[in-house]
Formats: structure tokens, sequence, C-alpha cells
């Protein structure tokens, strides 16, 4: 007999404090059954890759307000790529710029939410995308 | 590299990936938990429980912390309870040991309370033996101390810490009604707060009130988790405890106690399982419909089943 | 008044010309909510008001308890502060903004610095990377300060800087700045953020563990109380409380109990109430529900002046009057067409200016797609000038008082926030409940309920979940120079080799010293910041002695 849960990490990289978002979502994703482990403020790449592997979840969820994502994030997709981690999804949210957006999706983020987005939108995205055996 | 090679050489992901593998299909973990076993048995076990906000997470998080210091390996199994609705959770504890992420020598697994066929407790139980053989000297199993299920998990462990704090109010009644009794050592922490003298008063009577057979007298400790204080004197109380209990032979009764469980539990759930392989939903569903209906009673329905139960078994061992 | 007659007036209007209406055309709906989700009457009478005691609930403005404005004549005096938050890149190009911002009729500056300033950290700091710059201006020594204000006469504006757990080390180098410019400390006008609970709850941007910053924040009341006696020594913010999904109501409890922890904090370390009280300030959300923003606003005035007079003793009626600067709801602004963002920053505003603000801050409406282009600023300062010079709203004194809806939900709110006040309390004050995390989890459980009810389209935003139309992009989006990051850390390593190290060195040592012991820290960082000790040494010291805060609230 088999029974799986999608689990997400939702983890908020750099130094930006606003989390109103990060937490909306980890609520939400929780009341559509998912697993979510939610590590704080002032995540390091590495503590976000870290996490990911002991916890081994299907989709990272990154958010940003501050405008540093062009930096951070392209160096979290790196490192996963560098540990061949690309099973994992990655997702993103915050302040973004349209430009950016389409530059991060071709570097390897699957998809971009910026604010004002229905969190059912988020919960399908990731249950449509998630291959859980 | 096999996946058990992988796990006993300390490969994270490989064990991150088995883990997921027995909270979602224990079937296909079996093969790799009975090669894993021979390895097991070498870490030591140590339950912290309590009431929702004393502070477990930061407790463990310091004595790992300590153990760190000391070079010993530490695996953290972190339990949170599910929504009941969903059964999605939010799996927080990880936020109070953010330093230990990157130590590479710390594996934190959080662990959503509910949807482990099987029982949590199997999983748990699963999950420190993959913890032993990846080489952890010392696992901590942390979940909060209320309800039958918990208790169950924190019987996985060794030695039990109960960590509780003043002002709780009527939440030490809880504590009272079932895990008193498992608590090897009392932690009041956050004792830098008024009413944590009371409390230790509170505590003693109540471990007067229980008759243990053990010559071991659970001792109470101060902390303050926040301020680190009071740890390295209860990590020294955790090392009397467990030689105590290596040398007084409790420590293999215990484990031998868990070995028996362990047994059953499996033994339960194969034959659950078998009961479906063997009967299937539509012909349960009739006998439920005839009882419902007055048509039988359960006791005959299960007298039917166990006949075709027990045809096909023979059916199936010949 | 009869109230008797107008309870018969009343039960006959319902009986009759009500009901007539209602049975053919039912209404929109079956509840009306307020944006905070309190429950909103089809009408209000006399009748509501009928306990409300005037003079004692009222007043006049200028008196206690101050529901109707902190000055006698309000805007027919003088208008509020113009004060656009604003700050990006480095020093010379928020100097340029600065002086664009005063020449367009800005009448003060507020300043913001980027992420790392605000967490104490150098722009070569591993955590900085990708930050420099980008949310306000990096700072790391005296250097970059006296680019910031290089041509503008501190004597003359008053200055807002948005600086909280470092905020000693900002206040020093201004007033090092002041000094090299010739100007005095006593002559010097303006605000330190400083409010470090608000960082624990809603904004994220603490260094140290509280005790230690509520040590750091009493230590500057002290030095300003007598150095600086123009210096507004803490913006005690509900702002970002707000922004975190909080409602009015929460917003207002939890801003006045850190006001009466700072109090509290101040008072025990044996400070007259009555030398610092006078500047603290405070700093509010304007958000989208007119009414309950306005009727939030008077219950705030005459809440922290029941408090300050009878749990504090405080005399000195500034002591006693709650004044504030507030900011247009930066979470109502949406990306999707962006245009209506103007409609709403105006009455936002308005709300702001109906309840009697000292300054304000418009927001720009490409803010929820980046940092805000000098255009998009300037409407949202011209969107204060037709305010203030256009709609005849400035021309009478708090105008909204006396109607019968404003008045009820003024005394709604105030007895709602005594209750959270009460709760607090018993937890242990609002220091206890925010490590309890039951502050926290509060405003989680209204931001989340908002986003449902938004889901659920109980709540209609424009444009975003209904009349939705074509995505049309926004142009002219403002972008930090990516150099800046570069340039700024050359800039650190040529202050850092052309000062005297011995002396910087000595400088960080003493301070280290002072933190230890229980002597002001001001002095002692004036020193460290006149010698260019960069503000993450200065910090650093700090941390080897106070230790850092991790958020560890779950969820």
């Amino acid at each position: 007999m088999k029974k799986s849960r999608i689990r997400v990490l939702v983890a908020k990289p750099g130094l930006d404090g606003h989390d109103r978002g990060a937490k909306v979502i980890a609520r939400a994703l929780r009341d559509a059954g998912m697993e979510v482990i939610y590590t704080g403020l002032r995540q390091t790449p590495e503590q976000i890759i870290e996490a990911a592997i002991q916890e081994d979840v299907n989709v990272i969820g990154l958010s940003i307000l501050s405008g540093a994502h062009m930096y951070i994030f392209p160096k979290i997709i790196k490192m996963l790529e560098e540990r061949k981690m690309t099973d994992i999804m990655v997702i993103a949210g915050g302040i973004i710029p349209i430009e950016d957006i389409s530059e991060l999706k071709k570097m390897g983020i699957k998809e971009i939410f910026t604010p004002g987005t229905d969190t059912k939108k988020i919960v399908k995205f990731i249950k449509t995308n998630v291959a859980v055996a | 590299m096999s996946l058990t090679e992988k796990i006993r050489n300390g490969d994270s992901r490989a064990v991150a990936k088995l883990i997921t593998m027995v909270e979602n299909d224990f079937q296909n973990a079996q093969p790799f938990l009975k090669e894993l076993h021979q390895y097991c048995g070498k870490a030591i076990v140590v339950g912290i429980t309590g009431p929702p906000g004393s502070g477990k997470s930061t407790i463990t998080d310091k004595l790992t912390k300590h153990l760190r210091k000391m070079n010993k390996k530490v695996g953290i199994i972190a339990i949170d309870p599910s929504s009941p609705f969903s059964g999605g959770a939010i799996l927080g504890d990880r936020i109070r040991m953010q330093d230990l992420t990157t130590d590479k020598d710390v594996f934190i697994r959080s662990v959503g309370a509910r949807g482990h066929l099987g029982g949590l407790s199997r999983s748990t139980q699963a999950v420190v033996k993959i913890m032993d053989a990846m080489g952890k000297d010392f696992i901590f199993i942390e979940t909060v101390g209320v309800g039958q299920s918990e208790i169950d998990v924190i019987k996985v462990s060794d030695v039990v810490l109960l960590v509780v704090m003043p002002g709780m109010g009527d939440d030490i009644q809880v504590i009272k009604a079932g895990i008193m009794e498992i608590g090897d050592i009392f932690v009041v922490n956050k004792s830098d707060r008024d009413g944590s003298d009371k409390l230790i008063a509170e505590i003693e009577m109540m471990l007067h009130l229980i008759e243990k057979e053990e010559k071991w007298h659970p001792p109470i400790l101060k902390t303050v988790g926040t301020e680190n204080i009071g740890i390295d004197v209860l990590w020294k109380e955790v090392e009397k405890c467990t030689d105590y209990l290596k040398e007084s032979g409790e420590m293999f009764l215990r484990r031998k106690n868990r070995t028996r469980k362990e047994i059953f539990d499996l033994f339960q759930e194969s034959w659950r399982e078998m009961f479906f392989q063997f009967i299937s939903e539509e012909r349960l569903e009739k006998e439920v419909e005839r009882v419902l209906k007055q048509n039988d009673n359960p006791y005959n329905a299960v007298k039917k089943l166990s006949a075709i139960f027990k045809e096909n078994l023979f059916k199936e061992g010949e | 008044m009869d109230y008797k007659e107008i309870k018969k007036a009343r039960e006959q209007w319902s009986d009759k010309t009500l009901k007539k209406v209602l049975d053919r055309f039912p209404e929109r709906k079956e509840q009306f909510v307020t944006g905070s989700n309190k429950e909103v009457k089809r009408l209000y009478d006399p009748l509501d008001l009928e306990d409300l005691d005037y003079l004692k609930e009222i007043g006049y403005p200028g008196d206690y308890p101050y529901t109707r404005g902190v000055q006698p004549t309000m805007y027919r005096g003088r208008f509020w502060t113009m004060r656009q938050y604003a700050g990006f890149g480095d020093a010379e190009e928020s100097n340029k903004r600065y002086k664009y911002l005063l020449k367009n009729g800005q009448t003060g500056l507020s300043i913001a610095f980027d992420l790392p300033t605000q967490i104490g950290y150098d722009s070569d700091h591993s955590m900085s990377h990708g930050e420099v710059g980008k949310v306000g201006v990096a700072i790391d020594s005296l250097k970059d300060m006296e680019i910031l204000f290089e041509g503008i006469p501190l004597e003359k504006v008053s200055t807002s800087m948005t600086i909280n757990a470092p905020a000693a080390v900002l206040l020093a180098m201004y007033i090092a700045v002041a000094e090299k410019q010739g100007v005095s400390a006593a002559k010097l006008n303006g605000t330190i953020q400083n409010d470090i609970l608000k960082e624990y709850i809603a904004r994220g941007t603490y260094i140290f563990p509280p005790l230690p910053s509520m040590r750091l924040i009493t230590d500057i009341f002290a030095y300003c109380s007598k150095e600086l006696p123009r210096w507004n020594t803490i913006s005690i913010s509900g702002y970002h409380i707000r922004e975190a999904g909080s409602t009015a109501i929460q917003e207002i409890a939890f801003t006045l109990a850190n006001g009466i922890a700072y109090v509290d904090a101040a008072v025990k370390k044996g400070l007259d109430v009555d030398k610092f009280a006078p500047r603290l300030s405070f700093f509010f959300n304007a958000h989208n529900d007119l009414f309950e923003e306005v009727a939030k606003f008077r219950a705030a005035r005459k809440l922290w002046a029941k408090i300050m007079r009878d749990r504090f003793g405080a005399k000195n009626p500034k002591s006693i009057m709650l004044r504030f600067h507030t900011q247009t709801a930066g979470c109502t602004l949406t990306a999707q067409q962006p245009d209506n963002n103007i409609i709403r920053v105006t009455l936002q505003a308005l709300a702001a200016v109906l309840g009697g603000t000292q300054s304000l801050h418009t927001n720009s409406r490409d803010e929820a797609l980046s940092l805000p282009s000098q255009k998009a600023v300037r409407i949202a300062l011209r969107t204060q000038q037709v305010i203030a010079h256009e709609s005849g709203v400035t021309e009478t004194v708090d105008p909204l008082a006396g109607s019968y809806y404003i008045e009820k939900m003024t005394k709604e709110i105030e007895d709602a926030v005594m209750d959270y006040i009460n709760q607090i309390e018993k937890l242990g004050g609002a220091p206890k409940a925010i490590e309890k995390g039951f502050i926290q989890r509060e405003i989680q459980n209204s931001a989340y309920q908002y986003q449902k009810d938004v889901e659920d389209k109980k709540r209609i935003i424009v444009g975003v979940n209904q009349f939705e139309s074509e995505e049309e992009t926004m142009k002219d989006l403002l972008k930090v120079n990516p150099e800046i990051e570069k340039q700024q850390i050359k800039k650190l390593e040529e202050v850092k080799n052309n000062r005297d190290e011995s002396k910087v060195k000595e400088s960080l040592h003493l301070l280290k010293q002072a933190a230890s012991s229980d002597k002001n820290v001001m002095p002692f960082i004036m020193d460290c910041v006149k010698g260019y000790a960069t503000l993450g040494e200065i910090c650093d010291q700090l941390r080897e002695i106070f230790g850092e805060y991790k958020d560890s609230i779950k969820i």
C-alpha cells in the first residue's frame, strides 16, 4: 500500500524580512494536504540546499521582495545542478519585474508568482507538475 | 554503490530517500531495512517530549550543539502534528535548529504525524534504524507529548526527557495523564520564569505517586534553553541515566520490549495486507451491508471471512 | 436630544420605509464588514452615541484626550509634512533624489537604507551579496553619510531615518555630519524609527536579542533627552504590522502595546517620563477602508492619551499626545493594472489627512513591480499636494467628527484595542507576547483570512479578482545599477585604507567595554563613527557582547 504526500520547502533567502506571503502560502499548501517545511528568514543557499536534501522535498518555494532575486536565485539553481538535484522543482514569488521572470525561467525556475496570485493557482501548479509515486 | 551502501557511507540524499520510502511505501522499503538491520543498535535514542511551547526544539538544538563539541554525530527526528482536515502539515521545528542545517554530521528530518500507514511509531522506528546505520551516535526523537500515538512514538527511544515549563496552567494535567510514567529525566525549561520552583515541587509530588519498579529516580533539572543554561548538566544526567539503564539491564529490557512490539506490529501489518489481498473490497462491503441491515451480526461475518481467508492462505501455501 | 422620540422614529422608519424596500430589493450582501472584518450596520444614528460623553471622549483639538487632533488649528495652521521615503543605490545617487524631492516641494526627508545597513553588515559581508543598494541606500561609514547629505543644510530639513537595530550608529553618523556642517546637535530635527519590537513581529531586520536591544533604545532616549531635544527618538510603528496582514484593530493594539513596553523600560531605567515621552512618535498605515482608517487614527490618539496620563502619570501635554507619520498601504498595491494604484493611494492618503496625520508618505503606483521610478514618485507627491490644496478637506479641523458612524466606530475600535492590550498584559507585556509568538500568530491568522476572503471573492480587488483586463506591461521601471555593489566595496576599502587604524581599534575596544557595562553606549558609538569605524565593525562589537537573535517562531 502506498501513500504519498507532496513535501515543500518554503524558504526566505537573503536578508529580506517580509514573510507575509511565504507564510500565507505555507498555510495554503498545508490546507491542500501538503507537508510544508518552513525554515525562517535569512537562509543562505547552502542552508536551503541542505534542508531540501534532508527533508527530501519535491518542491522548493523561494520568496524575495528585496530585489536581490537575480543574485540569489541563480546561485541556488546552480547549486542544485551541481549536486544533481534537478528533480526538485523550484518555484518563486515576490516583487519580480517581468523581464527578470523570463530570464529566471530560462535558468530553471519552473514558475514565478507575483503579488496577488491566487493560492489555489499555486496549489494547482504544484499538483500538476509534481509526480509523486 | 547500492542505496544501503550509500547510507552506510553517510550519504544524506540516500538516507533522505529511504526515509521517504518508509513513509510512503513501507513494503518497498523493507528489503533495504532488512539489509541495514545488522548495522543497527549502536546509537542511543533519546526521546524528547512535553507540551507545545515548552522549548523541546530549543533543548534538542542545544543538546546537539553540546554533542557536536564532543564530536558526536547526531540524528534528529522532529515530529509535528498534521492537520486533521487536510492531512497536510507545517513542519516548523527546523526553524529552531538553523545553525545545524549545514553541519555535515547532523541529519534532521521533519515528520508529519499523520498519514503513516502502519502507524507513526513503526515509521519512526524505521527512521531511527536508518540514522543508526548511517553512523549517528545519538538520535533525538522530538514530539509533542499528548495523546497515545505520541506516547507510542516516544517509546521507541532508550531514554526519555520530559520538558515542561512554568506557567502552563492546566497543561501539567495533560502531562500527568499518561506520560509522567515514561519520563526518565524531567526538564523544567525557561526556569528563569516565575513559578519554576512550584512546578518542581508539583512534579516531585506526582513522581511520588507513581510506583516504579526501577531504582532510577528521575531527576528534575532546570534549564533556560534559549540561553544555553543547564544544558551541560542535563547531558551529564542523560549519560548517567543511560549508564544506569545499561548496567541494570533495563536498557536491554526496553529494547527487548521494543523489538517484541516491532515484530508484533509488523506481523499485524502483514496480516492486514493479506486480509485485503485475499478478501476483496466488494466481499467485505457485502458483509458490512448485511450487518447494517440486521441480516447478520459482526461475529458471524468474521467467521465467514475467516473461512475465506484460510482457504486462500492454504491455496497460497500449495 | 430626545432619544425616546428618535427611537420611536427609527422603529417607524424600520417597520415602514425600510421594510417596504427590503421586501422588494434585498441588499447586496447578507453581512457588511469593514476592511478589518468588523460588522458595519446599515445605518448609524444619534442612538448609537447615546452613551458617548462628548467632552470626555471627544473633546477639542489640542486638548485631552486629543481625539480630534493634537493641534487646535490642525491644517489651517500648516499642512502635514510631505515626506516621501526614498533611497537606493549609493549615497551619491540618493543625494540627487533628495535634492530633486526638496526642489519639488517636499518638506522633509525620509531615508531608506538597504538591508545590509539595516542589519548591520558592511557591503563586503557575505550575506550582503545581491542586497547592496537595493531597497535603500548603502551606508558603510561616516564617509557615505557625508556624501548622502552633501549640500543639504541639516539645520533646515527634518530627516526621518528608517533604521532600527543599528539606529544608534546611524544617528551618531548623522550627528557627526551635522557637526562637520557646523550645525550643533541641539538644532537637529528628525526621527529614527528605532522600534525593534515590531522587527521581531513583522519586519525582520533585527540583529540582537530583545533585552540588549531594549537597552540600546533606552540609551538613545537618555542621550537624546540631553543632547538632541528636538529629535524624535523612536517611531513606534504599526505600519509593518499592518503590512504583515493585521487588521486595523490589531495594528493599533500591538503598536500601543509596544509603546507601553518602551515607556516601561525607560521608566524602569530611571528616566523621567516627561523628559523622554514628548519625543516619542508613531507611524501608522493608511489602508483602503476610508472610514475605518479615520476612526482608527482618532481611537489611537485617544487611547495613547489615556495610557500616558493614567498609567504612566505623564503631565506634560507633549508626552500625552500621539503624533504620527502615515504611509499608504504598500500591501494594497497591485501588479495588475498598476495605474489603479494611484486611486487607491489617493483614498488612503485622504484617510490619513482626515485622521489628522502629522506627516505622510504616499506610495508610487509601480511599487508592486519594483522600486519606484522618479516619475511615479512625483505623481505620489502630487497626490498629497492635490489633497492639501484642492480638496478642501483641510479647511476645518477633524471634519468627520460627529458623524454617527465615525464616532461609533472610534469607540468600538478603542474598546477592541483595550481588550487586546489587556490580553497582552496577561501574557506579561509585549516582549513576552512576542517571544511566545502570540502577536505573530494573531497577525498570520488575519493575513490568511484576508487571502481566503479575496480568493473566495468575499473581497473584491479591482483588476485582480474582478474587472480583470489584458495585462499591459509597465515601462520605465527603476533598475538599480548592478555595479553599485562593487563600487561600494571599493569605497569601503578606501575608507579603511585612509583612517587611523589604531584609533579605530581603540574606540571599538572602548565601545565593547561600555556595552558589557551599564554605561550609555551612545558617546562610545559617536567616537567610533568619527574615526570612520564601519557600521559592520561597530555592530560586530555589539554582537559579541549581546549575541544575535534568530527567528524561531513556528507558523
